[in-house]
């Protein structure tokens, strides 16, 4: 337990560092989910009149809760990008050879993930706020969205770490990114699940990030719904991707680095 | 003029097939644009409910950000290309041969003005499929295509001129986020008048890509507006002129340094 803390830290303190001193790599995961917010809760406020629209917090909450949860996502799809990067570099390979519990490996870039986000989540937080976004929730229901954005954040974390893991190069970067983006925008984004029409609904219907946004656009006008499914749901993903994420470190020891 | 013919279309030739050669920029930039259209004339067609919203469809309303979004992608694809030349040496041993600059700009161009045409084809053709109607008929495809086309080599220019001044695929690359950005704080979504936030609509009212996809947009859901044409190939010749402009001189600098 000790040398998989020890080599956790160790890790999670250099990605941390990496990404803290280098404005290349700590700008994009901040910048995109500001932009987003910016030019959802910005330009399209006027959809919030759409007949049938009825969402208590107004548009910026309802666009707030997207935003917060997909900065969690593609936090851990940048923390991907860090670790194809270290396996391109040759740092991984002499990582594999210095540390005593390489499972540790994954939970340091996993608490590096957490930690970055965390960062990011502050400040588009921050900048809601002095937006004039209302916030409907008690302090109950704010720590469940909060807990909900850290299950989200595992769960791309472990997804892009085995995807890094099996295929070593940055190349795979979009690999990582696009199924991440595309389950986000295949949710109800601009308008409740009830607005929408046709094939994207049906789409929706269906998809997982669906659930993460109601629950969190529940709890954050202090009218929780689907809260049970979304944890369930997201405690379900994050199994299933810690199974996939070890299996790729398998993979990756196998293969040499 | 002969011999600056020939060397565009040599030059043009190399640049045709280096972009058809590359299956990740082409899958990239043919689809993706094709995708976040669906996914936002679905996820907003409820916008087509408001009051004053110039069209039923939201699809018609959007089609006409799916060619800004390629134009964008023929600006990193053009940057990062003539950025791989001047990183390979290959612009210096261009310099050592009597090739004229206007013939290297026009012929790295033209392998994205072929690219933007195939683009504007196929992102027309779904549109079309798709149940999208030109209110100003099949002239006004035409006229669409060629707006795209004049955008494609304004924002190709732009590519172009950022990659003679930096050197470096990557830092063009690194540039795709803030043109991005200039795409999303315009009326692509929604249409100026509806734009609630103030500080939002004086910046899509001061951003000229907002003009250029209006002066598309026109054609489909309003028919022959000839102010937002104007406004739109007014605007797109304006961008072309000026990034050839800067990119030659850029050029100019650029051997002169090498």
């Amino acid at each position: 337990m000790k040398a998989f803390r020890s080599v956790a830290l160790a890790v999670a303190w250099r990605s941390l560092h990496n990404a803290f001193t280098n404005p290349a790599i700590l700008l994009p995961s901040l910048l995109f989910p500001l932009f987003f917010f910016t030019a959802f809760a910005g330009g399209l406020s006027r959809v919030g009149e759409v007949p049938g629209f009825d969402f208590p917090s107004g548009y910026t909450a309802f666009q707030f809760v997207f935003v917060f949860l997909q900065s969690a996502a593609f936090g851990g799809v940048f923390t991907g990008f860090a670790i194809a990067r270290d396996f391109e570099s040759g740092f991984t390979r002499r990582l594999f050879l210095a540390a005593t519990r390489r499972s540790g490996i994954l939970a340091g870039y996993a608490i590096s993930a957490l930690v970055r986000w965390i960062f990011t989540a502050s400040v588009v937080t921050a900048v809601a706020l002095v937006a004039g976004m209302q916030v409907g929730g008690s302090g109950v229901d704010l720590f469940g969205l909060v807990v909900l954005g850290l299950l989200v954040n595992m769960v791309a974390v472990l997804w892009a770490a085995g995807v890094a893991m099996r295929m070593r190069t940055m190349q795979a970067g979009p690999l990582m990114q696009v199924p991440v983006f595309l389950t986000l925008f295949l949710a109800p984004v601009y308008v409740p699940l009830a607005l929408l029409d046709g094939w994207i609904h049906a789409v929706a219907s269906v998809n997982p990030a669906t659930f993460f946004l109601e629950a969190g656009r529940g709890l954050i006008s202090g009218e929780p719904t689907e809260t049970a499914v979304a944890f369930g749901l997201a405690l379900a993903a994050l199994a299933l991707f810690v199974v996939w994420a070890q299996r790729s470190l398998r993979r990756a020891e196998a293969s040499g680095a | 003029m002969k011999v600056l013919l020939t060397q565009v279309g040599y030059l043009a030739r190399r640049s045709v097939a280096r972009t058809f050669r590359q299956p990740a920029n082409i899958v990239f930039s043919f689809f993706f644009p094709l995708l976040l259209l669906a996914v936002n004339s679905g996820g907003l067609d409820a916008a087509a409910r408001i009051p004053g919203f110039p069209s039923d469809s939201f699809l018609d309303f959007a089609l006409a950000f799916t060619f800004m979004q390629g134009a964008l992608f023929a600006t990193t694809n053009a940057g990062t290309d003539l950025a791989r030349d001047i990183q390979t040496g290959f612009l210096n041993r261009l310099a050592l041969t009597p090739l004229r600059s206007a013939a290297l700009l026009a012929g790295q161009l033209a392998g994205i003005v072929a690219l933007a045409v195939l683009q504007s084809i196929l992102y027309l053709s779904v549109g079309l499929a798709a149940g999208v109607r030109f209110e100003s008929g099949p002239l006004g495809i035409v006229v669409l295509l060629s707006l795209a086309v004049l955008i494609a080599i304004g924002f190709g220019a732009i590519g172009a001129f950022l990659a003679l001044r930096t050197g470096s695929g990557e830092a063009v690359q690194a540039l795709f986020p803030l043109l991005f950005v200039t795409l999303f704080l315009s009326s692509m979504n929604m249409p100026r008048n509806l734009i609630e936030t103030d500080w939002f609509r004086t910046v899509a009212t001061i951003n000229p890509v907002s003009y250029l996809i209006e002066g598309m947009r026109s054609l489909v859901i309003i028919g022959w507006d000839a102010e937002a044409l104007a406004l739109g190939f007014g605007l797109g010749a304006a961008v072309a002129v000026v990034a050839l402009a800067a990119s030659s001189f850029a050029l100019k600098a650029r051997l002169a340094r090498s």
